[in-house]
C-alpha cells in the first residue's frame, strides 16, 4: 500500500499523519519535542506507523466483537513498548548510579533504581492491564517521570537514600534515552503482544497479514516551527500556516477562518473554500497572550495547566485584567489576590484577555467568518473557548465555531494533505 | 451651596461616563447642534465654540475601557492612547461627533488623523500644525493662518460661522476658565490640602466633556466649597509631577502618588487647558490675539521646539521654585516619545540643580500602583530626611 | 563570492562616502564649517552653497547599525538614562558621541558648526537636535516644514516655509559660514540635482521589468544613499548617477537581475513592494532572506523619505527656495496616512507586484503608527494578501530571525499557493 507522511515539530510536541492512498487518515502519532528534532520526528513517525497497522488490522475485521481483542491487542502492544523504554531507562540510570561521585552512595543508589524501576514496571502491567485505563500523558517522559519521583519519594523516606541524588540520576538520563534511537515499532513489540494476549488464531492470522502489508511511503512534507531542521528536502517543507488552513479545512470543509493558538505563536488564518490561505496574521514581536502565558500563570497559581480553565469556568464574574504582558502577568496576579478578588474571578478574566489579543489578530487578517475553526493547545481550555465564543459573537455575530478532540494533528494533517497532492496519488 | 463631595460626584460622573451622556445631552437640547472632539495637548478651543460647537476633549478610555477593536490597528510598541481612542470610536461612542482636531502633539497622533480621514469620511477631520518658529512675522502669520481656515471650516461644519464678535466672546469666556484654573493652582500650591490633587483633576477632566460655561459656574462652585470646607493639612513632601501631559494617567496613580506622602503642587495633566499661561486680549482681531497670545503665552512643553539653549536645563528649577515643590516626580506614559526623549534633558538638569527626582512610566489602563506606591512613599520619605537635615 | 559583480557604481559610492569622512574628520583644521541635519528635508543644495560640509546622523546610525557597533552605542545611551521605548537612532547617534564619536568609517566626527532641524514629518528628529544641542553648546536653527495632513502643501505652507528660509536659516547659515547667501550657486546646484533625479527615476522605473534589473528596497537604499545625503547638486553625486543608470540600463538591455550580496538574482519568482524601512544591524541576513527565496522588491516607500521623485517632483533652479520647500514638503515621512496608502496600491498595480510586506519598525513612531490601518486598506483596494513583520532600526536585540523567516516564508508560500489554486 502507497501511503504519504505529514511531519509538524511543534516547540512542544511532534505530530505525524499518515494517510492512504484514499487520501484517508491511516494513522497518527504524537510525541514530546526534544533537542534532537530527527529523533522526535523519528519517534512521532514510528508511533503514526504503529497506529497505521493496527488500523490495516481493524480494517479487517468489522465485527464490534473483535474490536475488544484489537483493544487488548494494542494494551498488550503498549505494555511491551513500555516496558521495553524502562528497561533501557532503568539501565542507564543503574549504569549512572553505579559510577555516583559519592563512592559511598553508590551501592543504596543502584539497589533503589533496581527496585523503583521493578515498581514501575510492575505498575505498568497493571495499568495496561485494565479494561478502559485512565487517561493519562502519552509522552514516555511524562508517565516514567511521575512514577519515578513518586516511588523514589517512597524508598528514600524508608531506607534513607537521598531523595536529591536518585532524581538527579533521572534527570540527568532522561534526555539521553528520549535522543538515542529505540525499538518502538510495530515490528519489534507486536511478536511479544501477541503472546500476551494467547496468540488468538483469528487475530495471530490478521497480525501476520498486517505485517506483511508493504506499506509505501511515496512521499512526506514537513511543517511546524522546526520545518528547517526537518530531514526533508525545501521543496517538501510547507509552512504552519499553510498545513494548519489546509488541515482545518480537511477536518471542517466549511472553515474559512482559522484561529491556532500555540505555545509560542497565535495564528490567524483565512482560507478559501478550497482549504487555501487567502490572508493570514500571526502574533506580534511581544508573545502577550499565547498559551506560555497560561504556563506562568499556571506556574504562579502553583496548579496544573489543564486545571485553569475549568476553575476559570466556576466563576460568576470575571475580573477586568488589563495587562497580558507575560513579564507583569505574576505581579498582576498577586496584586489582584492581595486586593482579595477570587482566583476564579482573576483566571476568567486572564483567560479574556488571552482572547482578546487572539481578536486582534483575527480582525488584523481580515475578522472571523462563518465557519470558525479554533485549534492548538488553548482550544482544549474550556474557559478560553467560552472567552472566545462570547467575544466572536459580540462582534461578529452568531458564527459555528468548530474544535476538534484531534486539533492538535491540525498542521500535520495539512502537511500530509500537500504530500498526499504533490503525490499525486 | 453645592458641597465638596456633590461637585466632586458629578465631575466624576462626567469622568467615568464613556458614553459622553453630557456633550450628548447638549447636542439633544438645542436643533443642528454640532460638537467638535480635540485630542491632546492643544487646541484653540475658542474657535470651535465660537462656531457654535460644543468642543470635547477625547482622552482616551483609561482603565475603564476594555480594548477588543483598538489593538488590531496598533502594534504593541505605541504607547495606549490611540488604541483606546480608536475604540471608543470602533464601539460608536464618538458617533456624536461631527469633526475631530489632531494637534501636532507627536507622530502617533498625527498619523492619526489620517487614519480618522479614512475610517470616518464623514468627519471633518483637521491635522493642527501648531507654529514651531516663535518669532511673530513668520510663525504667528502661519498660525493665524490656520486659525482663520479652522474658522472657516468649522463654520462650514456647524453652519454658525464666527464673526470676530463671537470670536471675542468666546476667547472672553475662555479667558475666565483659564483665570479660575490658574487661581485653582494657585489654591493647591498654596495649601495642597484644601485641594486634594484627585479631586482637582476629576474637575478639569469634567471640563473637557462639558460647555465651558457649565466648567466656569462648576469651578466656582468648586470654590467656595473649598473656602468652606478647607480640609486637614497633613505632614508630607511637595512635589511636581512631570511627563503625564498628553495620555493621562489612571485616576488610582494620582490617588497613590499623593496617599503615599506626597502632595502634587504643579503638574502637566491636562495640560491643554491651560496651554496658554495668560489672557488673550480681546480688544482688537481676535483671530490675530488668539495666535499671538499661543505664540507669546504658550507654557514651555515636550511638544514645542525649545529656543532657548538653557530651557530645557532650567526648567525643572523654574518649576521647583515657582511651586516651593521639594522634588519631581517624572511619569510618563509608556512610549510617549515627547515625555521620554525630554526626560533626559529634564532630569539632567533638575540633578544637575540638586533637585531629587524618580521616574516611571505609567499607562493609562495600569492597574497595578504597588510599585508606584512604593517608590513615590520612598521618595515622599527620603525627600523629608533631607529636608529636615 | 559576489565582489566580482559588484557594480561599479558601489565601488563609486564607498570612495565617495570615505572621501566626505575623510573631510569631515578634518573640518576642525580645515576650518570647513560642519552642519548636522537629516535627510528627509535635507537642504544639500543650500548647506553646500555656502561651502560647509552636511553631516546626517541618521547615516551615521545607520552604518553603525551595519558594521555591528550600533548595539553597544544604544546601551551606553539607556545607561545614561534614555528610555528603552524611544528611537535607537537618537540612542545610537547619543551613545557614539558618548563613545569617542568615532564614526561608521573609523574617522573622528567633528562637532557641527550649526544643527540644522528641519522637521519634516519626525516628531524624533526635533527632540534629537535639542539632545545635541545639549551636548554641543551649538548654534540651532529651527525649520518648521508641514505636515501634508491634507495631503497636499498648501500655497500658504509654502511661503511660512521660504520665509524661514530668508529669515532665519540662511541667516544662520551666513553667520556660521561668514559667506553671503549666493543665488546663482544654489541654482547651479539645484540644475545639477534635478538631472540626477532624473537618472535616479530611470533606475527605479526599471523596476518594471521582469526580470526586475534593481532591488528596489534593499539594492536601492545604496542606490538613493548619496541623493538622500551630502551629494545631491554636486559633481561627484551627478557623475554617480549617470553611472549608475547606465549599469542598470545595461542588465535591463541583457534581461539581467539585480546583484545581491549572494550573487545575481535573474530568476526572480515574486515581485514584491515592500513599506517601511529595513533593519539595519541584519540587513544582509534580511536581504538574503528574501533572495534566498528568489523575491526581488520592486518598488518601496522608504527609498522615498529623502524625496518622492518618481512621482514627478524635480529639484527646481528657476524657483531655488519654493523648490526647497515643495521637495521637504513632498518627503515620505512628510505624507499623510491616505497619500501613504494610494502610494502602496500605485506601487502594487504599475509595478505588477505579488504581494506588498510592511516592515514595522518598534523606533519610528511616524511610519508604525498607522501601519496596520494601511495594510488593511491596501489589502482591499488590491485584492492582494499583504505580510507583516517587525524589526527596528538599529538595535539588534530586537530582530528575530527565525520570527521573520518564518513569516516571510509563509507569506510567500501562500502566494504560491494561490497562484496554484489559480491554474487549477
Amino acid at each position: 500500500m502507497r501511503c504519504v507522511v505529514g511531519v509538524d515539530l511543534g516547540s512542544t510536541t511532534t505530530k505525524a499523519v499518515i494517510l492512504d492512498e484514499t487520501g484517508r487518515i491511516l494513522g497518527r502519532g504524537i510525541t514530546n519535542s526534544r533537542s534532537n528534532y530527527d529523533q522526535a520526528v523519528g519517534v512521532a513517525r514510528t508511533e503514526a506507523f504503529v497506529a497505521a497497522r493496527f488500523e490495516l488490522l481493524r480494517r479487517e475485521f468489522e465485527e464490534a466483537a473483535v474490536e475488544s481483542e484489537l483493544g487488548k491487542l494494542l494494551r498488550a502492544f503498549r505494555t511491551e513498548q513500555t516496558l521495553h523504554q524502562l528497561r533501557r531507562l532503568g539501565e542507564i540510570i543503574v549504569a549512572e548510579a553505579a559510577v555516583h561521585r559519592l563512592e559511598e552512595a553508590r551501592e543504596g543508589l543502584v539497589g533503589a533504581v533496581r527496585e523503583i524501576f521493578q515498581k514501575i514496571g510492575e505498575e505498568e502491567e497493571e495499568h495496561f492491564a485494565m479494561e478502559d485505563p485512565p487517561k493519562r500523558s502519552a509522552f514516555f517522559r511524562d508517565l516514567a517521570g511521575s512514577a519515578y519521583t513518586r516511588l523514589a519519594e517512597e524508598v528514600s523516606r524508608r531506607d534513607g537514600i537521598s531523595f536529591e541524588q536518585l532524581l538527579g540520576l533521572y534527570d540527568k538520563t532522561i534526555i539521553k534515552v528520549e535522543n538515542e534511537p529505540l525499538e518502538l515499532s510495530f515490528m519489534d513489540h507486536i511478536g511479544g503482544a501477541l503472546e500476551r494476549v494467547g496468540r488468538p488464531p483469528g487475530i495471530a492470522r490478521a497480525v501476520e497479514r498486517a505485517v506483511q502489508a508493504e506499506m509505501v511511503e511515496v512521499s512526506g512534507v514537513g511543517t511546524g516551527y522546526g520545518r528547517a531542521r526537518l530531514p526533508f528536502p525545501k521543496e517538501q517543507i510547507r509552512s504552519e500556516i499553510l498545513c494548519h488552513g489546509l488541515g482545518a479545512h480537511a477536518m471542517f470543509p466549511g472553515t474559512r477562518t482559522v484561529l491556532d493558538i500555540g505555545g509560542q505563536d497565535t495564528k490567524a488564518i483565512q482560507v478559501d473554500d478550497h482549504g487555501i490561505v487567502t490572508g493570514f496574521q500571526m502574533n506580534d514581536r511581544c508573545a502577550a497572550g499565547c498559551g506560555r502565558y497560561l504556563g506562568y500563570i499556571a506556574d504562579e497559581m502553583n496548579i496544573g495547566l489543564h486545571e485553569l480553565g475549568p476553575l476559570a469556568e466556576t466563576s460568576k464574574r470575571a475580573v477586568k485584567i488589563n495587562s497580558t504582558c507575560t513579564v507583569f502577568a505574576g505581579a498582576e496576579l498577586r496584586e489582584r489576590l492581595s486586593l482579595g478578588e477570587k482566583r476564579e474571578d482573576i483566571l476568567r478574566g486572564l483567560h479574556r484577555a488571552i482572547i482578546l489579543r487572539a481578536m486582534s489578530l483575527l480582525a488584523r487578517s481580515g475578522g472571523v467568518s462563518d465557519e470558525f475553526t479554533f485549534t492548538g493547545g488553548v482550544a482544549n481550555n474550556p474557559a478560553a473557548v467560552r472567552a472566545l465564543r462570547d467575544l466572536v459573537g459580540e462582534n461578529y455575530g452568531e458564527k459555528k465555531l468548530n474544535i476538534s478532540p484531534d486539533s492538535i494533528y491540525t498542521g500535520a494533517l495539512g502537511a500530509a494533505l500537500f504530500a498526499y497532492r504533490g503525490a499525486g496519488l | 451651596m453645592i458641597s465638596r463631595a456633590g461637585i466632586v460626584d458629578w465631575a466624576l460622573g462626567i469622568f467615568e461616563d464613556l458614553e459622553f451622556g453630557a456633550a450628548r445631552a447638549w447636542l439633544a437640547e438645542g436643533p443642528g447642534r454640532k460638537a467638535c472632539g480635540y485630542l491632546p495637548v492643544y487646541a484653540p478651543r475658542e474657535v470651535v465654540h465660537a462656531s457654535g460647537m460644543l468642543a470635547v476633549g477625547i482622552h482616551g478610555g483609561g482603565d475603564r475601557l476594555e480594548i477588543i477593536k483598538g489593538d488590531a490597528f496598533y502594534q504593541s510598541y505605541i504607547c495606549h492612547l490611540p488604541r483606546s481612542v480608536i475604540e471608543l470610536a470602533q464601539t460608536g461612542r464618538l458617533d456624536f461627533l461631527s469633526a475631530m482636531l489632531f494637534p501636532s502633539t507627536c507622530d502617533v497622533i498625527r498619523n492619526l488623523s489620517g487614519m480618522w480621514q479614512v475610517l470616518y469620511p464623514d468627519v471633518y477631520v483637521r491635522y493642527l500644525e501648531l507654529p514651531q518658529v516663535q518669532d511673530q512675522a513668520t510663525g504667528g502669520a502661519f498660525w493665524e493662518g490656520e486659525l482663520r481656515l479652522l474658522l472657516r471650516e468649522l463654520g462650514r461644519v456647524s453652519g454658525r460661522p464666527a464673526d470676530d464678535a463671537s470670536l471675542a466672546e468666546s476667547i472672553a469666556l475662555y479667558n475666565t476658565a483659564r483665570g479660575l484654573i490658574r487661581e485653582l493652582y494657585r489654591m493647591r500650591r498654596e495649601a495642597p490640602w484644601t485641594v486634594p490633587t484627585e479631586e482637582l483633576y476629576l474637575l478639569m477632566r469634567a471640563g473637557e466633556g462639558v460647555p465651558v460655561e457649565t466648567f466656569i459656574e462648576k469651578a466656582r462652585a468648586y470654590m467656595s466649597a473649598v473656602e468652606a470646607e478647607p480640609g486637614q493639612r497633613k505632614d508630607r513632601s511637595r512635589v511636581i509631577v512631570v511627563g503625564a501631559f498628553c495620555e493621562q494617567p489612571p485616576l488610582g496613580l494620582i490617588k497613590t502618588i499623593e496617599r503615599a506622602g506626597c502632595y502634587v503642587v504643579d503638574d502637566d495633566f491636562l495640560l491643554g487647558n491651560r496651554f496658554l499661561d495668560t489672557d488673550v486680549s480681546t480688544d482688537n482681531d481676535p483671530v490675530r490675539a488668539l495666535a499671538g497670545g499661543f505664540l507669546r503665552h504658550a507654557v514651555s512643553s515636550s511638544i514645542m521646539f525649545e529656543p532657548d539653549p538653557e530651557g530645557k536645563r532650567n526648567l525643572m528649577r523654574q518649576r521647583v521654585q515657582a511651586a516651593r515643590a521639594d522634588g519631581v516626580i517624572f511619569a510618563a506614559p509608556s512610549f510617549c516619545d515627547p515625555a521620554l526623549l525630554d526626560r533626559a534633558m529634564l532630569r539632567a538638569g533638575a540633578e544637575a540643580d540638586g533637585i531629587p527626582c524618580i521616574a516611571f512610566k505609567y499607562a493609562e489602563n495600569s492597574a497595578q500602583f504597588q510599585q508606584f506606591r512604593e517608590q513615590a512613599g520612598t521618595f515622599a520619605d527620603s525627600m523629608k530626611l533631607w529636608g529636615d537635615s | 563570492m559576489a565582489t566580482a559583480n559588484k557594480d561599479r557604481s558601489m565601488e563609486l559610492q564607498k570612495q565617495m562616502i570615505a572621501d566626505h569622512y575623510k573631510r569631515l574628520e578634518a573640518a576642525p583644521e580645515t576650518g570647513e564649517p560642519v552642519v548636522y541635519t537629516f535627510v528627509p528635508g535635507n537642504l544639500t543644495e543650500l548647506i553646500r552653497s555656502f561651502d560647509a560640509l552636511p553631516l546626517l546622523p541618521e547615516i551615521n546610525a545607520l552604518q553603525s547599525g551595519m558594521r555591528g557597533k550600533s548595539g553597544e552605542f544604544v546601551v551606553a545611551a539607556e545607561k545614561m538614562g534614555h528610555s528603552e521605548d524611544v528611537c535607537t537612532y537618537v540612542k545610537c547617534d547619543i551613545g557614539m558621541a558618548k563613545s569617542g564619536n568615532v564614526g561608521p568609517t573609523g574617522t573622528r566626527l567633528p562637532k557641527p558648526d550649526l544643527l540644522l532641524l528641519s522637521y519634516t514629518g519626525c516628531y524624533t528628529f526635533m527632540k534629537w537636535f535639542e539632545l545635541l544641542r545639549e551636548e554641543y553648546k551649538c548654534p540651532t536653527v529651527f525649520l518648521h516644514v508641514p505636515y501634508q495632513g491634507d495631503g497636499s502643501l498648501a500655497p500658504e505652507h509654502r511661503e511660512y516655509f521660504v520665509k524661514q528660509l530668508k529669515e532665519s536659516v540662511i541667516p544662520a547659515l551666513e553667520k556660521v559660514t561668514g559667506r553671503k547667501y549666493d543665488e546663482e550657486r544654489l541654482r547651479a546646484s539645484l540644475r545639477l540635482s534635478a538631472k540626477s533625479e532624473d537618472d535616479l527615476v530611470a533606475v527605479l522605473h526599471s523596476a518594471k521589468k521582469k526580470p526586475s534589473p534593481i532591488d528596489a528596497y534593499f539594492g536601492a537604499v545604496y542606490y538613493v544613499g548619496p541623493i538622500f545625503s551630502a551629494f545631491r547638486g554636486t559633481a561627484e553625486g551627478s557623475e554617480y548617477y549617470r553611472s549608475l543608470r547606465a549599469e542598470v540600463e545595461e542588465r535591463a538591455a541583457a534581461g539581467l537581475g539585480p546583484v545581491t550580496p549572494e550573487g545575481p538574482l535573474d530568476d526572480q519568482k515574486y515581485r514584491l513592494v515592500v513599506e517601511g524601512p529595513p533593519n539595519w544591524t541584519h540587513f544582509r541576513e534580511f536581504w538574503k532572506m528574501f533572495s534566498d527565496e528568489k523575491a526581488v522588491v520592486v518598488a518601496s516607500t522608504y527609498t522615498k523619505v529623502g524625496g518622492t521623485y518618481d512621482f514627478g517632483f524635480r529639484h527646481d533652479p528657476d524657483d531655488p527656495l519654493g523648490t526647497l520647500a515643495d521637495y521637504c514638503g513632498g518627503c515620505y515621512t512628510n505624507l499623510n496616512i491616505p497619500s501613504r496608502i494610494d502610494m502602496l496600491v500605485k506601487y502594487i498595480q504599475e509595478y505588477e507586484a505579488d504581494g506588498f510586506l510592511i516592515n514595522s519598525v518598534k523606533s519610528c513612531n511616524s511610519f508604525s503608527a498607522g501601519q496596520l490601518l494601511m495594510l488593511r486598506e491596501v489589502e482591499q483596494r488590491t485584492g492582494c494578501p499583504g505580510a507583516f513583520i517587525e524589526s527596528d532600526l538599529v538595535d539588534p536585540r530586537y530582530f528575530s530571525a527565525a520570527n521573520i523567516r518564518n513569516r516571510l516564508e509563509s507569506y510567500l508560500q501562500m502566494i504560491d499557493a494561490r497562484r496554484a489554486e489559480r491554474v487549477r
